[in-house]
């Protein structure tokens, strides 16, 4: 039985560790390639049918996942053809991203004259990203869990996007 | 439309209850996994709903009101026994013409085209297929009836982990491609956790906790609080399982929509799926919460509760 859909723009990978729920992953890893290019407004998500047989995975998560991108704008469904790209993530040009990451190769050198190792500039990282868009965004993410919805009842939003924005610095 | 529906519905054999005071409302278009000790009375529940077992008291009704085991019932589930049994003797094109002549409906096109793909050869007696392909047979039997529900009993116990692969990815094709809603039964309760979206957990032969697996994540947390307050609280909220260690205890709740709060100084993580089946299979009682603490344990122990492990079962 072959899983390889080379057609489809991207393929879908799980980390069962992450402790991120299924259906989130499937959200930020469109969220991602939207960000990096890989994803363009027209393009065809994959098939349920084809997420579902290649990573074994409940069809409804992946109906769920496909609701919340349709939810943020991010993709429409059309009846009887699939799921598709209309709406883009604000796109930091290129100039600027390098300009950013100046400024944070700055910053690194000064952790790290403080006495600072990775960990430590990793876990401060997370937890500055994390209260500022606590800040931002109403609860804090510690009384998140106590909102009782299912998008709010975990961190993993939180985690994701630290963590997402860590890889980028790395 | 709810495929399957108890009210009260228990089975007794001889002296002892298989199954008692059940009272469940499945809705179409899930999966959902069947949890519990041997013995907790799934098969019994996946009999009853397959129409081979009567209850001995309460009502089921099944696939929007019929009655198990009605004609219109039986055309519209697909039951799988454990070790997927097909006769041995037969090969796979027996058991096609067979099926075909036992059911009013069978999509014997649907079935050769699958056994094709799948590579498993029709001529073979099916006692000599491979285990995983004697089980790709079974589901494939069950599908060409074009079920709405199909019932799957430990489906996955006896398969290697490629073939576990590919017959749950034939399973959720199913889901995806003909809306079948399935109840799967395990007690691995690790390999349910991507593919169940809906969560029935049995013990000591009563229903110990059903629902869709997001609410009840969402509405299940654990607290972890100095070991002094956590009595208190305890007493206030409605703790699953209390895991306690000399300074600090883990408590397991079930918390109440947006009024739910964490006392200042207290730690709050969500919950797994098996963390939840676990905490409600060491503290079966009937219902939900409302649960008392165990007596308090020292560290170790603590920590070597937080790992259940089948030998203590």
């Amino acid at each position: 039985m072959t899983i390889d859909k080379g057609d489809s723009a991207i393929e879908f990978r799980l980390d069962p560790d992450s402790g991120v729920p299924t259906y989130l992953q499937l959200v930020h890893q469109v969220e991602h390639a939207l960000r990096l290019g890989y994803l363009k407004v027209g393009d065809q998500l994959p098939k349920v049918r084809d997420v579902v047989s290649a990573l074994t995975i409940n069809p409804n998560t992946v109906l769920k996942a496909y609701r919340e991108l349709e939810n943020k704008g991010l993709a429409a469904g059309r009846p009887g053809q699939g799921t598709f790209v209309e709406g883009t993530l604000e796109q930091v040009t290129l100039p600027e991203l390098a300009g950013l990451r100046r400024t944070l190769m700055g910053w690194l050198a000064s952790a790290d004259a403080a006495g600072l190792d990775e960990d430590g500039i990793v876990a401060l990282f997370t937890s500055v990203v994390r209260d500022s868009r606590g800040g931002r965004g109403g609860a804090a993410p510690g009384q998140a869990g106590f909102s009782g919805r299912a998008e709010a009842g975990r961190p993993d939003p939180v985690d994701g996007a630290a963590s997402g924005g860590a890889e980028g610095v790395a | 439309m709810n495929v399957i529906e108890t009210s009260g519905v228990g089975k007794r054999y001889g002296d002892s209850w298989a199954l008692r005071d059940c009272t469940l409302a499945l809705p179409a278009g899930h999966l959902a996994a069947l949890v519990g000790p041997n013995g907790a009375g799934k098969s019994t529940l996946m009999s009853m709903t397959a129409g081979l077992t009567l209850p001995t008291e309460g009502t089921a009704t099944v696939l929007g009101g019929r009655s198990p085991g009605s004609p219109a019932a039986l055309d519209g589930i697909a039951f799988v026994a454990q070790e997927s049994p097909v006769y041995r003797n037969l090969s796979a094109a027996d058991l096609l013409h067979l099926t075909r002549n036992l059911n009013r409906r069978f999509d014997g096109g649907y079935a050769r085209a699958r056994l094709a793909e799948l590579g498993i050869p029709l001529k073979k007696k099916s006692g000599k297929l491979s285990g995983g392909q004697r089980a790709q047979l079974a589901l494939t039997l069950a599908l060409a009836r074009r079920p709405r529900l199909l019932i799957l009993d430990e489906p996955l116990a006896s398969l290697d982990p490629l073939a576990k692969q590919d017959f749950l990815a034939a399973v959720m094709t199913a889901m995806t491609d003909d809306g079948v809603s399935v109840l799967l039964s395990s007690h691995v309760v690790a390999e349910l956790e991507r593919l169940a979206d809906y969560l029935i957990v049995l013990s000591g032969s009563r229903l110990q906790l059903a629902g869709e697996v997001d609410d009840l994540l969402a509405c299940h947390r654990v607290l972890t609080a100095p070991a002094a307050e956590a009595d208190r609280y305890a007493k206030e909220l409605p703790v699953v399982q209390v895991r306690r260690a000399a300074a600090y205890a883990h408590l397991l709740v079930r918390v109440a929509g947006p009024a739910g709060r964490v006392p200042p100084g207290w730690e709050s993580h969500p919950v797994t799926m098996e963390e939840l089946v676990m905490a409600y299979l060491r503290a079966p009682g009937d219902g939900w919460p409302e649960r008392q603490a165990p007596a308090a344990l020292s560290p170790v122990q603590a920590a070597q509760s937080a790992e259940p492990t089948e030998a203590k079962r």
